[in-house]
């Protein structure tokens, strides 16, 4: 090995490059439309066959039609145009709402006026965290489809601590149940790395087998040994000392948090890592080409492991998050799917934190508005899942978008994620 | 290249003979489930309590058969001594090849005990057990068949369980909607089989990585099932009220005591699930069809060279995948339940894949652990009835936590086709 170290050197100098993207595809970068056309297109799609499916699905389209031909599509435009307006109006704000209360000029209309926005802005927290665990998996080569577990677990970690220990000054206990969280979930995360490190266990059947595993133990913890004295056996935990508390910015009904600005400050470390720090170097390195890297002489089973202990880490401050800021104390419903979306938000951002970020903004705009379109137009809310996965799948395969807009084929390199099937490392 | 001296390897470990190291390790183990059943289970008890085993499901009328009453004690005693037996030649001698198959017995013969012991003084059904286990292990086998014929073709599906949870609803809403199960059961493939298309597309023609994919797929599910269910199956009671298959009882078979009423006394679905393993067992292993699938699965260019159209063979490797994965939805709601819920499948597919990896990718391999965990299953719920000190959870746990131990154990030297989840492309 040694004798080769400076033909490795040349390797890794290479590699790097390329990683970086220095050289040829530097100058089609800083095209910005290039960079944001697919994902773009691919959300606009997603919300027209989501029109559709409203379309199709809604009865008094076809009682319109029954009447005649111009009435039935008429009718769309009205469903559709009600829908997406509740969506709009639940996820942003209403604009009359806005102009009304300004104009009134009372404090209390014009936050709850802001609200939906704010809203918005607690439902994207979780998502941030759970999608910087999924990218940052997928910057080391791992599909850590574990989240949803690692989550249950991070929050199971930050109730206790935010429950049990009643002495602490708000500034400790508050940070201290919400690193608990973290390491609950870096404990979970971890052991799909280790088996995969030691004997080469695929991670993904094993983060599946661990959420259910973690789902389990949640449900038997919540009704037993952690569950609060006097629900009979209802699986929900006490709630968690004030001093646990991650501290809301206005009054009741307003439940903007400072969660939202820790989730942003650890989506800056995890580019931080990732981009400006040796060890994110060749944690991306293994993740672009594991063989390169082990030419290389880097440590793959060390990456994946670690690898996996902070994509853990992160999802636990998903569920530590929602315990500690918007819950106060934590049942088996804690999670809404986060597990699944950490997938699609990584993808969507292309496992770049900030794109993490504007695609978390994104998803919990759309929850947000989705649980006002419920209401105003009774359309269930998972019509919102249903538009993240043909979202999906058109920004995993930009083929289908190109060719529905005709569009020229992008030299931009996208970046590769290297997976393999059940076999693991031994391939 | 790589793959060749891959090829050698595991023929090589495969015709050695059991390390020393594992010898010595199942020989412990053996020994320690000696000493359990001592501990835990004999001292605990006295020596004139009787258990009791129900030999007939409820509800059967032929093939009926006595009651069989066990002296608790003496049967631990005999248990114990098997497994000290078996334990000590093990330690001695060996069993060579036979080394799994042993510790298989031990474990089957503890699992006994513990029922014995754990139904002391009272009666339990265990023909009703083994029953209720064939049954709960349809769904989890004819998962694995969907993933062997998808995976020996050199595609890995996680997406079974969105097509399982796919064909549930549609084999749920047109059963009820046409008053007739066999249309019901058509749909349900048929809406499976579309997800399965898609799969195909994305993974074949666009070349998304498959895992990928596969989890659009399932995300797309859950929303479409729920969004669906939500809309309409809630609201209207009679879209979601099926008629079920009903016993099919085999003449003559169905009159052979204990073994009629588990295997010859059941449903459509039990008998399909009996007759692919003898189908796919023939035609993968024996057939020229077969061996060209499999051909594809690991070498596809080798393959294509001999003129072998791998991007066929890979279609229709996936979509036959999704016929028996909508087979095994469709018995959810119309052979088990008899309606459908959100998320019913509640990872069933996941678990189907683990028992394709658990049976090495062959199907006989595949029942074996289909019938393994659902065994697991039904043990469960039934210690539940029975009040056991173990709580539901951790019984119902049992399948992941087996599932991950195999990974660990067995999988990293079994047979993973060499071309799984890689896209082909033609030169």
């Amino acid at each position: 090995m040694k004798k080769n170290t400076n033909k490795t050197q040349e390797i890794t100098s290479a590699i790097i490059q390329e990683l970086n993207g220095e050289g040829e595809t530097k100058k089609q970068k800083r095209n910005v439309w290039q960079v944001i056309q697919i994902p773009a297109l691919a959300i606009l799609t997603g919300l027209i066959i989501g029109a559709i499916l409203i379309a199709v699905t809604s009865e008094t389209v076809y009682a319109a039609f029954a009447q005649s031909f111009w009435k039935g599509w008429a009718q769309i435009g009205t469903e559709v145009g009600t829908a997406y307006l509740a969506l709009f109006n639940g996820s942003i704000a209403n604009p009359g709402a806005i102009v009304a209360a300004f104009k009134s000029g009372d404090q209390a209309a014009i936050r709850s006026a802001l609200n939906p926005f704010l809203e918005s802005l607690v439902q994207a927290t979780p998502y941030i965290f759970a999608g910087l665990a999924a990218a940052l998996g997928f910057r080391a080569g791992l599909f850590n489809i574990g989240v949803e577990g690692q989550l249950f677990i991070g929050g199971i970690f930050a109730t206790y601590v935010g429950y049990s220990i009643t002495t602490l000054p708000a500034y400790i206990h508050a940070p201290l149940a919400f690193l608990a969280g973290a390491l609950g979930g870096a404990l979970w995360g971890v052991v799909p790395g280790l088996l995969k490190a030691t004997t080469g266990g695929n991670e993904v059947i094993n983060c599946i087998m661990m959420n259910y595993i973690a789902y389990r133990l949640t449900t038997w913890l919540l009704t037993g040994p952690m569950t609060r004295p006097g629900m009979a056996g209802m699986p929900l935990s006490p709630m968690i000392q004030k001093t646990a508390e991650i501290p809301q910015f206005f009054k009741s009904p307003i439940r903007f948090h400072l969660g939202f600005f820790i989730a942003l400050l650890f989506a800056f470390i995890v580019w931080w890592i990732l981009f400006k720090t040796t060890w994110g170097l060749n944690l991306r390195l293994v993740g672009a080409n594991p063989r390169a890297a082990k030419y290389a002489g880097l440590n793959i089973a060390k990456t994946t492991i670690i690898g996996m202990a902070l994509s853990g880490a992160l999802a636990g401050m998903a569920g530590a998050n929602e315990v500690l800021a918007v819950n106060h104390s934590m049942a088996t419903s804690l999670s809404s799917g986060y597990g699944f979306d950490s997938i699609a938000l990584a993808l969507l951002g292309n496992n770049h934190p900030v794109g993490v970020v504007l695609a978390a903004l994104l998803f919990g705009a759309l929850k947000n508005g989705a649980t006002k379109m419920m209401v105003v137009s009774s359309i269930p809310i998972d019509i919102v899942t249903i538009l993240q996965a043909l979202i999906l799948i058109f920004v995993a395969a930009p083929a289908i978008i190109r060719a529905i807009y005709h569009l020229r084929d992008s030299k931009v390199q996208t970046q590769e994620i290297q997976l393999s099937s059940w076999g693991g490392n031994s391939k | 290249m790589t793959t060749a001296t891959s090829t050698t390897t595991i023929t090589r470990t495969r015709l050695n003979d059991i390390s020393f190291n594992r010898r010595i390790g199942s020989g412990v183990v053996e020994l320690l489930v000696a000493v359990l059943v001592y501990f835990a289970f004999i001292r605990t008890i006295t020596s004139d309590v009787v258990t009791k085993f129900v030999m007939t499901p409820g509800g059967i009328t032929v093939g009926k058969m006595g009651d069989w009453i066990v002296p608790t004690q003496i049967t631990l005693w005999i248990i114990l001594a098997f497994a000290l037996i078996v334990g000590i030649i093990q330690l001695v001698k060996g069993f060579g090849k036979v080394t799994n198959l042993m510790i298989g017995f031990v474990f089957l013969a503890l699992i006994f005990g513990f029922l014995t012991w754990q139904a002391s003084g009272k009666s339990i059904n265990l023909a009703g057990m083994l029953s209720s286990a064939v049954s709960m292990a349809v769904p989890i086998t004819l998962g694995a068949f969907s993933g062997i014929i998808c995976e020996r073709a050199g595609v890995v599906n996680i997406a079974i369980e969105g097509m399982m949870l796919m064909g549930a609803m549609v084999g749920a809403l047109v059963g009820s909607v046409t008053q007739s199960i066999w249309l019901g059961l058509l749909a349900g493939i048929a809406a499976s089989v579309l997800l399965a298309a898609l799969h195909a597309v994305l993974s074949i023609k666009y070349k998304i990585n498959q895992i990928i994919s596969g989890t659009v797929i399932n995300i797309f599910s859950t929303g479409m099932t729920s969004f669906i269910s939500q809309k309409f199956l809630q609201v209207h009671q009679e879209l979601n009220n099926p008629a079920m298959f009903n016993r099919f009882p085999i003449p003559g078979l169905a009159n052979i005591p204990l073994v009629g009423p588990i295997f010859f006394n059941t449903t459509f679905f039990v008998y399909a699930m009996f007759i692919l393993v003898f189908v796919l067992q023939f035609t993968l292993f024996s057939t020229r069809w077969g061996l060209r699938h499999r051909a594809v699965g690991e070498h596809p260019k080798a393959a294509d060279t001999l003129g072998i159209d791998v991007i066929k063979t890979r279609y229709i490797a996936v979509l036959l995948g999704g016929i028996i994965a909508g087979l095994a939805g469709t018995f959810l709601t119309l052979g088990s339940v008899g309606r459908f819920d959100e998320g019913m499948t509640a990872g069933k597919g996941f678990i189907g894949l683990a028992a394709m990896l658990f049976g090495n990718y062959s199907p006989f391999g595949a029942l074996g652990a289909g019938m393994l965990f659902g065994f697991a299953d039904s043990l469960g719920s039934k210690l539940s009835l029975l009040g056991s000190a173990i709580p539901s959870e951790f019984m119902s746990m049992a399948p992941y936590l087996i599932t991950m131990i195999v990974l660990a154990g067995f999988v990293g030297k079994g047979h993973v086709p060499a071309a799984d989840g890689e896209a082909y492309t033609k030169e």
